[in-house]
Formats: structure tokens, sequence, C-alpha cells
């Protein structure tokens, strides 16, 4: 991999952190003044390591829904990242280590990150790059909010809400140019998703989008 | 607070094990082409529908004008092929103008 290529991956990938920090502050900031202490949006962020998994388990506390309703709700969303697992198991890396170390960093992000590049030395430099640093900085963010409490007032003024939909707009761009068939798919899958969204739980409307895949077409053998 | 224990636990413990299903999987089970095609394919679809609803939807109602007018814009100049960094502040900007300008 040449450095400009490298160069380029980690300023595309720090505009990620960026966004991924500020929600990090925002997270600590809310588990704490909801009246958590400091230590359990710090563990959780380390341990589960997961930004909308996280928020609704808390949002759940602090509704009074409860531990088991908390834990319930966070795995529901995160049950996505046995797919993405499975869609970048090859790239993590052939040790041990890297596999168990790399499984921890599957997220949104790092798997879209991963899956745009164009092969697979990229693919899996632009895993590393983006998890490492996305832990680091979602972690940071984090401690970070936990202790400054609500001091960085509404983050919705800035507009980061639609950075990461637009990350993965940029993201996801190249596949569905390159096929028809992922088009079809992601447009069938994204509209059922949208559909079920009132009336589901959250984290259930993208495992519904995978019924888009009906479209993807079985390439008969000749 | 022992609850709270139990329930960061069980989280995080549920979670990396969904996150090992891949890595655990790979090298002992030789997947037939069509379905790794397939597996590539549902995490673009996986993360078209992330898009989709995380720009659209909030709660499980309507996230407002702002937010997805942002990230339209981002869409178009990364249709126009605009660089990264030109796609995701174009957005997250727009969003920003739209919510000055007092659209919600």
């Amino acid at each position: 991999m040449r450095t400009a290529e490298r160069t380029a991956l980690v300023r595309d990938s720090a505009l990620v952190w960026l966004a991924s920090g500020v929600v990090g502050v925002s997270f600590g900031a809310i588990a704490v003044t909801g009246g958590l202490p400091v230590w359990v949006p710090v563990v959780m962020s380390l341990v589960v390591y997961a930004g909308s998994a996280q928020f609704s388990a808390v949002g759940v506390l602090l509704a009074g829904g409860g531990p088991v309703a908390a834990s319930v709700t966070g795995l529901l969303l995160n049950t996505r990242t046995a797919a993405f697992s499975l869609a970048v198991a090859d790239i993590l890396g052939p040790g041990r280590v890297a596999r168990l170390l790399g499984a921890h960093l599957v997220t949104d992000e790092t798997v879209a990150f991963a899956l745009a590049q164009p092969d697979p030395a990229r693919r899996r430099a632009a895993f590393w790059v983006s998890g490492l640093g996305l832990f680091a900085v979602w972690n940071t963010g984090v401690l970070a909010g936990a202790l400054a409490g609500d001091a960085l007032g509404d983050t919705g003024t800035y507009g980061l809400d639609a950075a990461f939909p637009a990350v993965l707009v940029a993201l996801v761009l190249p596949a569905l140019r390159d096929s028809s068939a992922i088009r079809r798919s992601a447009l069938l899958g994204a509209a059922l998703a949208l559909a079920v969204t009132p009336a589901v739980p959250a984290g259930v409307p993208v495992l519904v989008a995978l019924a888009g895949l009906v479209l993807h077409g079985a390439r008969r053998p000749v | 607070m022992s609850a709270t224990v139990a329930m960061i636990l069980a989280l995080a413990v549920g979670t990396y094990a969904f996150r090992l299903v891949g890595p655990v999987l790979h090298g002992r089970v030789e997947l037939p082409e069509r379905v790794q095609e397939l597996l590539g394919a549902a995490a673009v679809v996986l993360l078209v529908a992330l898009l989709a609803t995380g720009a659209l939807t909030e709660g499980g109602g309507f996230a407002g004008w702002a937010r997805p007018a942002g990230v339209l814009v981002g869409a178009v100049l990364a249709w126009r092929r605009a660089p990264f960094v030109v796609v995701v502040l174009g957005a997250a900007v727009a969003t920003a103008v739209l919510r000055a300008a007092g659209v919600a």
C-alpha cells in the first residue's frame, strides 16, 4: 500500500472519528446527567462498544425500563453485527489474535469503510485503521462527556446527525453503481425497513431489510 | 447497582458473540461461492437500510426535514464524485444551516 493511499485512508477515517467522538461525548454526558455514575457509560463503551445499542440500553434504563429490557434492546440492535462479521471475516487477518481483537472492532463504520476498498490489502488496512482509531476516539469521547456532564449543549445544532448517513452514502455508492442485483436488493430492503420502523422495536427494521435479498436473483449454472 | 453490572455484562458478552460468528466460522466451514456473494450483498443491504432509517427516522417517527435534506446534499455530492470530506461536511453543514434557519 502506497503512502498516499494510507494518508487518504487516515484522512477519510478521521472525519468518521471526529463525528463519533462528538457522539461519544454526548453519550457520556446523557448517561451521567440522567443519573448514572461515571463508570457506567465508560465501562459500557469499552466492553460493549456499539454506539446505537449503548444509547438504547441507557435510554431504557433512564426511562425506568429495567436492566433486562435494556440488555434485550441493545442485543437486538447488535444482531446485525453477526451478519457484518461474516462479511468481513476474511479481511481481519490470518492469526487467532487478529480475529479475536478484530471481532470487537466490527461496527457499521469499519465494515462500510473496509468493503468500500477495491482490493484485499486495502480492505484489511481500512478495517484496522478505521477500527482502532474509532475505538480510541469513541472511548475518549465518552470519558470526556461523562466527566464534563452536559457542557456541550445540543449536538444537533452542528448537523452531526446527518454526517453518519452521509458517510454511508459515500461508502456504499460504488457497490450500488457496480451491481444492479445489489441495487434492487438494497432499494427493496430500505423500503421495507422504513415501512416497518413505526411498528417494531429499534433494531428490527434493518434486519427486515435483509428480505430485500430475494431480488438478488439466483445465478443459474450453465 | 449489581443489576446494571449484569446488564452491561450480558450486553457485552452477547454482542461479542455476534461479532465472533464470522471469524469463528471462517476457515472451518467452506462457504459456497453463491453464499459468499450473498453475504457481501447482505452487508450492503444492511448498510443502505441503516442509512435510510438513520436519515429519515428517529425514535420510530420522522426525523424532521433538516437531517434528510442534509443527507440528500451529501448524496448528490457523492453522486458527482466529490471527495469524501466534501460529502460528509456538506451534509452536516447543510443540516446545521437549515436548523439555524428554523427548519426542524
